[in-house]
């Protein structure tokens, strides 16, 4: 394990925290707010170590596989320790494992709150809060890449370690120049939803704040009604960048260079067609419940996009819909978003290739001898692929059970809890009964918060880098 | 520069290393997933599975936009036929590793007709880099401008040498010679030699000469240069046959082959003269010192298993004085051969890479511009680019005394067909030369960046 260029990484990161403390700093100038000292003493803190642990030259500069692992679960944690300061020391949210909960929440464009009144909180944690899902909807490391040459070719292992899906691709043949068109990509997106939210008669500030955590596929509103009191332009602007988000960035890149083909691909299909028969299936079922047809669509497409993005904002309080659209709401929660996105969940790809060989198994029952290949858009699943796939379903589903019965001992019913942890291991933030989309998850005990904070972490790291960092065989030399 | 590599063997991977820490994008491709995943993990490049000699994976790797392809499979065809497609695709330049014979007599057809910006031979380098060192042990560097007939070579003017206190312009009257001196390094500093210039005790100088006038000009300013007069050669695989043809033909160097397989020493008696050819088992101690290896100036120890030769130059080591010389395949132990103290060791994978690696720079310095080989004679301030002179160039035909060049330019060789011509005054330069111009670290894109 290098040692020396763990902390070197960590002490950019701390830099790079520092500098996007400014964000809120400046919100707080412009609303004349007093808590911009305590953003300005954490970003000063940060600032100092940072520039400590980087000061010193690393000669070695090799990562392997297990380094950027170790790399990209630490550096979410440090993150978030630090990143939850600012709530701490203002008092805004008096315990550390609270404001922790909310920072890691941020980061990991989970959207979860233990708020209850987020109307109460000060603008600029307002904005610090929807600044962490822009961070982190992208990966805070591989925004450090695109503007940092940490270690050459090495740098993969970070960027695979936190990058969603199954399966890594670069765009162009650097790693540095390929982070930096994702970036690019995703900062023109999000000022494209900014002007049209202003369009809509939002404000510059909450313009921003709901382009971040939409950007992010986070969800943190900054009103006690999520999205549910503004007009239906901003809602329908906000459905569709919600899906735009959660679809893979690599089609953006190839819709720029005119290769709409490559664009379109089966994933993407997919996730459209799956966003499409939810959404019909629900309208169907929840018309009653709304004056017209056009408007149960509207909400129940908005509902649909926001918990397959894992956003997690609400227009209406989906708690008290039908048992049968609950009950698609909750699986495509754990669907999730398309590979590569900045959306959760298990993700579409995942899903297909599982599909896939589950046929193959059953076909392979049928004529033993047949020989067969998994194929995606022509090209073959490789094995490794397909292992680590497996093995993250099953890692998924044991994380999944034992978070289960570790927050059972608060004594709350299983839909709380069942929603609970889908609500955070798949980053959305609203689940259903007592964390429904008008709660908030702070009446959970500080062990089962700190149990939700694991999940969200592992659920944004895809799983295996929080593991691996709780594997002992890591730390052995 | 967008450099695609086909083929992710050991010269593909070493390329794809070095060229990668450079500054190129690169992209690999391969028809192994696993060498393709090993490559780009390793290093910052992209990888692409698939037959590079099949359009569609070069589509795949952006052939577009690629300014260079390098094909070093295993297979000479495949290369060939890689680069071919590459360059109607995509209308980039090409590099085809060829190691048959055959196609290499070839080389310059393949170049011109099927226009390849380069056809590299590993042996045949491996070869010319072996010859290199037998003959100037001393000289501290040797690179070679049109295809090994002119040379460039550095070296340290001893204390007492007749040429201290000479200057420059008397040379050719002194010592008869047709050398051109290029550039004299006097402690940090390094100028770009003119005819006043008077040579000093440690001076570090280069020349450019063919291989025959620099011997010359060795020995009449008495400056020893080691070099070798009989070489023993084990093992008559194609480096030997290549070596022997190049030392054969660069003066008196007595070579002796020992090759095990009489069918092969067949072979390479018919096609090499006035080289004496043993057929025996080199393994044998007593073989060797019958022909002499004790009183031997240099033991090349070629055959195809790396343990082979590490085992004679050892033995070799302890009953002869000569020079060694080491060829090694593998290139994965290069430290622990190192710590052997073998004398010279000659990596023919890490030649070729070497040899492309410079083509590269070289391109990637004068990009747009008609520079075949570019060389750095003295770091970041004096360099040597060979141009290819093409029809209508405003230097044609020009006496060269009436062509008003910049103050740090020397035009050191012009090459025509096979003749070396080191220019003076009264030359010209015709249409299809390569000339070979030494300068100041100046940006040049065309021969007529030269004039004032």
């Amino acid at each position: 394990m290098n040692f020396k260029m763990i902390t070197y990484v960590i002490g950019w990161l701390l830099t790079f925290e520092a500098a996007f403390m400014a964000v809120p700093i400046i919100t707080a100038a412009v609303y004349g707010e007093v808590e911009a000292w305590h953003f300005v003493g954490t970003a000063v803190f940060c600032l100092i170590i940072g520039r400590l642990l980087t000061f010193k030259k690393r000669k070695n500069t090799t990562l392997y596989s297990r380094d950027g692992f170790v790399i990209v679960a630490l550096s979410w944690t440090i993150l978030s320790i630090f990143g939850a300061m600012p709530f701490w020391l203002s008092g805004a949210i008096p315990n550390y494992v609270d404001a922790l909960f909310e920072t890691v929440s941020g980061f990991t464009t989970t959207g979860a709150s233990i708020l209850s009144d987020v109307e109460a909180l000060p603008k600029c944690m307002l904005m610090w809060r929807s600044f962490t899902h822009w961070v982190g909807g992208m990966g805070v490391l591989v925004f450090i890449m695109a503007f940092l040459p940490l270690a050459g070719g090495q740098n993969m292992h970070i960027m695979r370690a936190e990058s969603p899906g199954p399966s890594v691709s670069k765009l162009v043949p650097r790693v540095r120049t390929t982070a930096l068109i994702l970036y690019a990509i995703y900062f023109v997106l999000t000022v494209i939803e900014f002007i049209l939210l202003l369009c809509g008669g939002m404000t510059i500030f909450e313009a921003t704040n709901t382009a971040f955590a939409t950007a992010g596929t986070g969800g943190f509103g900054f009103l006690n009604s999520s999205m549910g009191s503004f007009s239906p332009y901003i809602q329908i602007v906000i459905t569709v960048f919600m899906l735009l988000f959660s679809i893979n960035f690599n089609s953006y890149f190839f819709i720029l260079l005119g290769r709409f083909k490559d664009a379109f691909t089966t994933e993407v299909r997919t996730f459209l067609i799956i966003v499409a028969t939810a959404i019909t299936a629900i309208t169907i079922n929840i018309s009653p419940l709304f004056e017209s047809v056009g408007e149960a669509l509207r909400h129940s497409s908005f509902t649909v996009a926001s918990l397959i993005s894992t956003t997690g904002f609400s227009t209406v309080d989906f708690d008290l819909w039908p048992e049968f659209s609950k009950n698609v709401l909750v699986l495509i929660m754990f669907i999730g978003a398309c590979a590569g996105s900045t959306g959760g969940g298990i993700k579409v790809s995942r899903i297909i290739i599982l599909f896939k060989s589950l046929g193959k198994e059953l076909r392979t029952l049928i004529h033993p001898r047949e020989v067969k290949k998994l194929k995606i858009d022509g090209h073959i699943v490789e094995h490794e692929t397909l292992r680590s796939v497996n093995v993250y379903m099953v890692s998924f589903v044991l994380i999944f059970v034992f978070s289960i019965v570790a927050i059972s001992f608060d004594n709350h019913d299983f839909i709380t809890n069942f929603t609970a942890v889908t609500a955070t291991i798949n980053n959305i933030g609203p689940g259903l009964e007592m964390v429904g989309p008008t709660c908030n998850f702070g009446f959970f005990s500080i062990p089962s918060k700190l149990v939700f904070i694991f999940d969200m972490l592992a659920g944004r790291l895809e799983l295996f880098p929080m593991l691996v960092l709780f594997t002992p065989a890591t730390w052995k030399k | 520069m967008n450099i695609i590599i086909v083929g992710c063997g050991k010269v593909g991977s070493a390329l794809a290393a070095e060229l990668n820490e450079e500054g190129n994008n690169i992209t690999v491709v391969d028809l192994s997933a696993d060498k393709v995943n090993e490559v780009s993990s390793k290093f910052d490049v992209m990888g692409v599975v698939g037959n590079g000699a099949t359009h569609a994976t070069l589509q795949e790797a952006d052939i577009d936009r690629a300014d260079l392809l390098i094909a070093v499979t295993d297979s000479d065809e495949l290369n060939l036929l890689c680069c071919l497609i590459a360059k109607k695709a995509g209308n980039c330049q090409t590099i085809a590793r060829v190691r048959s014979p055959e196609y290499n007599t070839e080389a310059p057809y393949l170049k011109d007709e099927l226009g390849l910006a380069m056809v590299i031979n590993p042996e045949f380098a491996a070869a010319a880099e072996i010859a290199r060192v037998l003959r100037f042990p001393s000289a501290m560097k040797i690179d070679t401008f049109a295809k090994g007939r002119v040379e460039m070579m550095k070296f340290r003017l001893p204390e007492g040498s007749p040429l201290v206190g000479c200057a420059v312009k008397e040379l050719a009257n002194k010592f008869r010679c047709d050398v051109l001196i290029c550039t004299v390094e006097r402690e940090d500093d390094a100028f770009i030699a003119n005819g006043d210039l008077v040579f000093e005790e440690k001076d570090v100088i280069s020349l450019i000469a063919t291989p025959k006038n620099a011997n010359d000009f060795f020995r009449k300013i008495d400056y020893k240069l080691n070099s070798v007069k009989d070489v023993m050669i084990i093992g008559g695989g194609g480096v030997a046959n290549y070596l022997c043809r190049i030392l054969r033909r660069s003066g008196n160097i007595n070579v002796k082959v020992i090759e095990k397989n009489p069918k092969r020493c067949d072979e390479l008696c018919s096609q090499l003269e006035d080289v004496s050819i043993i057929c025996g088992d080199a393994a044998e101690q007593a073989l060797l010192l019958e022909e002499g290896l004790e009183s031997a100036g240099a033991l090349v120890a070629l055959t195809n298993l790396d343990e082979e030769n590490i085992f004679l130059s050892l033995f070799a080591k302890r009953v002869c004085k000569g020079k060694l010389i080491t060829k090694i395949n593998r290139i994965d132990f290069d430290d622990v051969i190192k710590h052997l103290d073998l004398d010279t060791i000659i990596y023919p994978k890490n030649i070729t890479c070497e040899t492309i690696v410079r083509y590269v720079r070289a391109m990637k310095n004068t990009i747009g511009s008609n520079v075949e080989t570019l060389y750095n004679i003295v770091k970041g301030k004096i360099e040597a680019a060979e141009f290819h002179i093409k029809e209508g160039s405003p230097v044609v035909g020009v006496p060269l005394f009436e062509l008003k060049f910049n103050a740090s330019v020397l035009i050191a060789a012009i090459l025509r067909g096979r003749q070396v011509i080191i220019p003076r005054g009264n030359d010209t330069i015709q249409p299809g030369d390569s000339v070979v111009i030494v300068s100041n670290h100046i940006e040049m894109h065309d021969i007529t960046d030269i004039l004032k």
